[in-house]
């Protein structure tokens, strides 16, 4: 089976500009990316079909290099339906993100970022638990780097830090 | 007629019921009663399908009379039929709980309207990905429900949905057009894409081609299945949904996946060339997924991880490729489906009670509604694998075949499977710890529903009837059939256990399936030999 060298280097390059786009942090790029990588596939498919140009008729007598196989045409449709479908969808959630956030970039999840930042102490089960012995209750205890009065230990405490205030999106404000 | 020529209309119906849903758009009463109308029924015809393969053998139906391997075939074995019964049971009492969610709020937050018809849709594509024997069609089944699962995850479009939709979207597109270039490069090397025939003619390739197409295949559904490291895009994407469809998503969407790897690895690429990979790729996702579970605040977030965790027993147990592990697996996907399910309905439960589901803002829920308590603790108790529940006998089984097994890789990944059960464990209990038994004073920041509901004068506690406005009935009821369902499977174990070894040792042998499509007469050429002992006498050497 000999292969169009034409539609190669094109599949080519629509590979290698459909990957540079996808890594781009604009949607719109991402969207031009996926319908490159889209096309491209469309190409390596069309390619196992047998020599560009020739027709998909298949009679017996027919020698196998003299015909194009259909069934990877029929698989191109379909393919080229449901990509047009997904890209619709993505125009729509473009779209909708800029009309939220005025801006076509991927956003950071607020929540990942926020317990990535988390350090590992846990006030609840981590944090000096202050040891009253004396009756006059004035001692202060270490809180983390800070000196803090025994009795108002409890309330410096935080969710799962210390004193490390949560982005708005996060657990609590 | 034979029962298993009705298999396409586990396809059909929902597809059908989704036209309909679709017309009655403005009858919102009409448009459930027929989505629930249309899934119970299909639901039935799985059962009767699952029921008439349940002591053995495979049936296969070519659809619109094009003979195999040109037509596109159906194939109705034991796994096959087992994954559409306890997914579309699992999916209709989904679909039961995101009614009552409906019904309870006025639809105002998500359009519940065209909910239905693209969840119908969604149905119809896990059911085609489930039966099909095509590996063209089972790329049309992935975006069936892909595309389905594009509408329902960004629902009501709000700014979260929009921005975890986005790299859900672009994460399954990637994982689609790896998928196709596998299929096209596949249709080059043999000419087929019919699984059968590729089943006899990838064995005539060499060895460097086939594993090339086996990677590519193996990376294409290991994004779909999350398998480390390309389950980053999970945990991500699936919390914002809406609560129902994070449960469905959670319970099939990744099954799929495993599904696929499952019969890629059975059916085309026999023997255990890429055993080794896999098996390493098993432990880092037992061992990374649920240590970021650990360190999660959000119980959604925790059980997204717990879930990629817990893909990994499922990769362990086809990565052994003996029959007791494959089995095992088999039986661990579908305890898998319903548990993780069913957590997801509770952490939405969750929400509705306590108005957030971050454990820095929810406290006390033990004593302010015990049926929810009662409705977490028990699919935890089986997800963490505490006996007797489905969850520590499919644990049980896994590890059995691992130490069987002997290898130092599979005694590595019995260790890791071990302490994944009790790191699962302790992060279920820390969520217990915090969401239940604390009083709800105590929480960080408590939210603001948690302590509206006014104090029973009588009892001086927060419960009564502020449990029945926020916990609408159907929804707590339907949560409660899947969790029964989850108990049924742990009662009903034994026979599933048989049917799943059973399953596992037709998709090994392969015979049945082969000739069950090309006829009584196709060739079934044996399986490559294996590197292990162990394995020539338990799967390979039949």
């Amino acid at each position: 089976m000999s292969v169009n060298l034409t539609l190669l280097t094109v599949m080519g390059a629509l590979y290698a500009c459909g990957i540079y786009l996808l890594l781009e942090r604009s949607l719109t790029r991402v969207l031009l990316g996926l319908m490159l990588l889209a096309n491209a596939t469309n190409l390596l498919i069309l390619a196992t079909g047998g020599y560009a140009g020739l027709a998909p008729l298949f009679d017996k007598d027919t020698a196998a290099g003299d015909y194009n196989d259909p069934l990877p045409q029929a698989l191109i449709l379909t393919s080229i339906v449901i990509s047009f479908a997904v890209t619709a969808f993505m125009l729509g959630i473009i779209y909708r993100t800029w009309v939220l956030a005025r801006q076509d970039e991927i956003q950071d999840d607020a929540e990942d970022r926020r317990v990535a930042e988390t350090p590992s102490f846990d006030a609840e089960d981590d944090s000096v638990i202050p040891v009253e012995t004396s009756e006059f209750p004035l001692a202060t205890v270490m809180s983390g780097d800070r000196p803090v009065r025994a009795d108002k230990a409890a309330s410096e405490e935080q969710p799962g830090s210390l004193n490390v205030d949560p982005s708005p999106e996060g657990g609590g404000e | 007629m034979n029962i298993t020529s009705l298999a396409p209309l586990a396809v059909v119906l929902p597809i059908l019921g989704a036209a309909l849903t679709f017309l009655l758009i403005h009858h919102p009463r009409v448009q459930r009663a027929v989505s629930i109308a249309v899934l119970t029924l299909t639901l039935l015809l799985e059962c009767w399908l699952l029921a008439s393969v349940w002591d053995g053998g495979t049936a296969a139906v070519n659809i619109g009379g094009w003979l195999p391997p040109w037509g596109v075939v159906l194939v109705v074995d034991q796994f096959s039929s087992l994954m559409l019964v306890v997914s579309s049971a699992v999916s209709l009492a989904v679909l039961i709980y995101a009614t009552g969610q409906g019904m309870a709020d006025g639809d105002r937050d998500a359009p519940v309207s065209i909910f239905h018809p693209t969840y119908l849709i969604l149905v119809a594509g896990v059911s085609n990905a489930f039966l099909t024997g095509d590996l063209f069609n089972l790329y049309v089944g992935f975006e069936i429900l892909l595309t389905a699962s594009y509408v329902l995850i960004t629902l009501g479009g709000t700014g979260p949905r929009i921005r975890a939709g986005v790299t859900y979207v672009v994460v399954s597109v990637v994982s689609s057009v790896l998928f196709l270039i596998a299929i096209a490069m596949i249709y080059g090397a043999t000419g087929t894409i019919n699984m059968a025939d590729l089943a006899i003619k990838l064995g005539d390739l060499d060895q460097g081609t086939r594993t090339l197409l086996h990677v590519m295949l193996l990376v294409a559904f290991g994004i779909k299945a999350a398998v480390f490291p390309l389950s980053f895009w999970l945990p991500d994407s699936y919390p914002t949904a809406p609560a129902p469809v994070t449960a469905v998503f959670a319970g099939l969407l990744t099954k799929v996946g495993v599904y696929a790897m499952v019969r890629t690895e059975t059916l085309l690429f026999p023997g255990d060339a890429l055993n080794a990979p896999l098996m390493v790729a098993a432990l880092l996702t037992m061992v990374v997924g649920i240590l970021g579970a650990l360190a999660q605040s959000d119980i959604k977030r925790l059980l997204s991880f717990t879930l990629v965790s817990h893909i990994g027993y499922m990769v362990f147990g086809l990565a052994m490729s003996t029959v007791a592990g494959l089995g095992a697996a088999v039986f661990y996907v579908a305890h898998h489906i319903t548990v993780q399910t069913s957590l997801f309905l509770v952490t939405g439960l969750i929400e509705r009670r306590g108005g957030s589901s971050s454990m820095d803002r929810v406290a006390g829920l033990a004593k302010l509604s015990p049926v929810l308590g009662v409705l977490f603790f028990i699919p935890a108790m089986n997800l963490a694998g505490i006996p007797p529940f489905s969850g520590f006998l499919g644990k049980l089984g896994l590890l059995q075949a691992g130490v069987e097994l002997g290898t130092p890789l599979a005694y590595a990944l019995v260790i890791g499977g071990v302490l994944t059960s009790l790191l699962t464990l302790l992060a279920i209990a820390r969520v217990w710890n915090r969401a239940f038994w604390r009083k709800p004073g105590d929480a960080e920041h408590p939210d603001p529903v948690l302590l509206a509901a006014p104090a029973d004068s009588a009892t001086g506690d927060r419960a009564g009837k502020t449990n029945v406005t926020l916990l609408p009935r159907t929804m707590v009821g339907s949560t409660l059939g899947l969790v029964v369902f989850g108990v049924a499977l742990t009662v009903f174990a034994g026979p599933l256990f048989r049917v799943a070894d059973q399953s596992a040792q037709e998709m090994l042998d392969r015979t049945s399936y082969i000739q069950a499509v090309l006829g009584p007469d196709a060739p079934v050429p044996p399986v490559p030999p294996s590197l292990h002992p162990a394995q020539v006498r338990e799967g390979g050497g039949k």
